[in-house]
């Protein structure tokens, strides 16, 4: 390839990838209202729970937690699709990691702000939210380190910190391109405005390419024991508790397990829109669905292994109160959700993903659509399952959502949806500089060996 | 040093309970209506568990009051993130309703399931405004309560023997629940105090408490088996 051609391979990568965020596409455009629409429903349940007080949610004695709780495990839970895909890849050097790893660190940022306002929405007085907030007042509240809730909130927010800023170093020089640009086509404007701010001053000198390189590095070794130790301690949440069925020692391990399952499902999935919807199939390519599939059904059958672990040596060990709830969830009344979760936990993802030809991007992401009900169903299964059966028979109790809660629910799938609209709109959603260098890197591979062929005898 | 505890006799309890009522009256518990407590949100802080034994005609019926079992180690405590329950240094598992921020992690960590919430702020009608304890504050929606050993009439009883320049009596401090038991089915006390009707109590066979093998160390000791 001659060195012009490479620069119009270069050029050509700039084009396709900024279209998006240039062209008004109208698909994108409907999609962000409607998806907008959806959130408020979300602050609209809010504001009436807070003015009508937390009791018009369906939440009662002894189910002290339902959907909240549900909902904010699921959401942490998916924000582990950026750690793992992105971090992981980086460190081992995965070449085909390149065109994925934005839309994934993305869904990590928007999963981790929806999942962080579950635990206020749950709240009896969110207003007063911050009592759980180490600050130095002259009221000396102080908050308690012993309880798993503050781990929660301090995991919480190590982990969205930095996951921002695990998202925005790479987006620095794609900034500096669309700031170019901008100022080129269309200076003084807002647009130009926000890239600039965007970029920061980047120039793309030696100096920076080194910082940022190092950064970058340090940030994916530093955010894969955070985004571990986060999923661990949300199921501390439920471990330390002596609840039948909370009160088990892989929790940690199988929450992260799940946490990262559910995370690849919803990169699955929005891979398969982002490639349907922008046209950009030349990067999400079918070798890249093929690789994550694979690691799909890696953590179907490790889901699957902690599922079958936790349920035998509960029935096995056969204690009184343990066998109560796990008899209601595997034959009783919770029987339909466990059943319901186990053919799209490991049914579907093992009937489709073991074979190449599941492993293309229809596949996937139906497996990924799957896997995102059963693993909510999980979620609800361990939160209500358990606490609607307690230890004296006498306070026995059950559970059904109410409108509030429903409409928080479905509000925070419009309001992921909405952020990751506007996401895909203002930002390149494949990182342009990184399938540039991944580019050059293979011209250099291939020259190399052409040299070497010919040095040859 | 103080341990509070109480015994509760369920030979001699005839399930009447008077005790709830009395409790509801002494700290200003709201009532919640039939539609509420039909989703399992009713207000007790003691309740009267039945049990029934044998088939009709042939039937007994046991009944346990149960309320909020002060556990030496309580399991509510620790998860509280912002120290709205606390252990005080005689024994109480104490509730601060102003820092509760109402997550509920204490309720659902409760094996007892003795710790009630407030799903919607209590409503007394006029002139229901009128019997309220002045001693103990009405709880706002979103806070957690529960029994407090009737902490006001303890320390009510604290401050005459303090102004009197001596220590609190045995059975000087009776419980609203103890005090409207007609058939005196339960005592109050210090359970460190050897000398104390508690402390009897609890050396006999028939003493017993609930949900033994958690290792909540609870202060309330039932008596039973003796009829």
């Amino acid at each position: 390839m001659t060195v012009s051609a490479r620069a119009a391979t270069a050029r050509s990568h700039e084009e396709n990838l900024i279209k998006p965020l240039t062209a008004f596409r109208p698909k994108l455009f409907v999609g962000s209202l409607i998806s907008g629409g959806v959130m408020a429903l979300l602050f609209y349940s809010w504001g009436y729970q807070i003015f009508n007080d937390i009791g018009v949610a369906g939440i009662n004695r002894p189910v002290f937690w339902g959907f909240y709780i549900t909902n904010f495990v699921f959401w942490i839970g998916i924000s582990h699709a950026g750690t793992l895909i992105s971090a992981i890849l980086r460190v081992t050097q995965a070449e085909w990691r390149r065109p994925i790893t934005r839309c994934a660190e993305a869904i990590t940022t928007f999963a981790l702000m929806i999942g962080g306002l579950f635990p206020l929405i749950h709240l009896g007085r969110p207003w007063i939210f911050w009592y759980m907030v180490p600050i130095p007042t002259y009221r000396g509240i102080w908050p308690n380190f012993r309880s798993p809730l503050m781990w929660d909130i301090m995991a919480i927010t190590t982990y969205l910190t930095g996951s921002l800023l695990y998202l925005y170093l790479p987006l620095i020089p794609d900034m500096a391109i669309l700031r170019d640009r901008a100022l080129k086509e269309t200076p003084k404007t807002l647009r130009a405005f926000f890239f600039r701010i965007m970029a920061i001053g980047w120039r793309g000198t030696p100096q920076q390419w080194h910082s940022l390189e190092a950064g970058i590095k340090a940030m994916a070794v530093i955010i894969i024991p955070v985004a571990v130790s986060v999923h661990t301690i949300v199921s501390w949440d439920f471990a330390m508790a002596i609840q039948p069925m909370w009160h088990s020692t892989i929790f940690g391990p199988y929450f992260v397990v799940g946490a990262i399952y559910s995370g690849v499902a919803v990169l699955m999935v929005a891979m398969y829109l982002l490639r349907k919807g922008l046209g950009i199939g030349e990067y999400l390519s079918d070798k890249v669905f093929n690789n994550l599939g694979l690691l799909f059904l890696a953590f179907a059958l490790l889901w699957g292994y902690f599922t079958f672990a936790e349920h035998l040596t509960v029935w096995y060990g056969n204690e009184h109160i343990e066998r109560l709830v796990f008899n209601e969830r595997i034959f009783g009344k919770y029987s339909g959700f466990f059943w319901t979760m186990m053919v799209t936990n490991v049914l579907i993802p093992l009937a489709i993903l073991p074979f190449p030809k599941g492993r293309k991007p229809l596949g996937t992401a139906i497996v990924g659509l799957a896997v995102l009900v059963g693993m909510w169903i999980e979620r609800y299964l361990i939160v209500v399952g358990t606490l609607s059966y307690t230890r004296l028979d006498y306070t026995v109790g059950t559970y059904a959502p109410s409108w509030t809660e429903m409409g928080i629910f479905v509000g925070s799938i419009g309001m992921f949806l909405f952020l990751y609209f506007v996401f895909v709109q203002t930002t390149p959603i494949v990182s342009i500089w990184e399938v540039r260098e991944g580019h050059h890197l293979e011209v250099k591979a291939q020259r190399q060996a052409l040299a070497a062929s010919r040095e040859e005898p | 040093m103080t341990r509070w505890g109480m015994v509760i006799d369920t030979d001699r309890c005839t399930g009447c309970a008077a005790c709830m009522v009395a409790c509801h009256a002494e700290n200003n518990i709201q009532t919640v209506g039939e539609v509420e407590a039909g989703k399992g949100r009713a207000m007790h802080w003691i309740r009267i568990e039945r049990y029934y034994e044998g088939e009709f005609p042939d039937i007994k019926v046991r009944f346990q009051p149960v309320m909020c079992q002060q556990c030496g180690h309580a399991p509510c405590e620790p998860v509280c993130p912002v120290y709205a329950t606390y252990h005080t240094p005689e024994g109480l598992n104490a509730m601060v309703y102003a820092r509760c921020i109402g997550t509920r992690y204490c309720a659902n960590n409760c094996p007892y399931t003795v710790r009630f919430f407030n799903w919607f702020s209590p409503d007394f009608p006029q002139p229901l405004e009128r019997q309220l304890n002045p001693d103990v504050s009405v709880r706002s929606a979103g806070i957690m309560e529960k029994c407090t050993f009737c902490v006001q009439r303890i320390q009510g009883a604290q401050d005459v023997a303090k102004d009197e320049d001596r220590e609190v009596r045995d059975g000087e401090i009776r419980t609203a629940c103890s005090q409207s038991c007609p058939a005196e089915a339960i005592v109050f006390g210090d359970l460190d105090d050897p000398e104390s009707r508690v402390s009897e109590f609890a050396e006999q066979a028939r003493a017993t408490r609930l949900l033994e093998e958690l290792s909540t160390e609870p202060s309330v000791i039932y008596m039973r088996g003796g009829r």
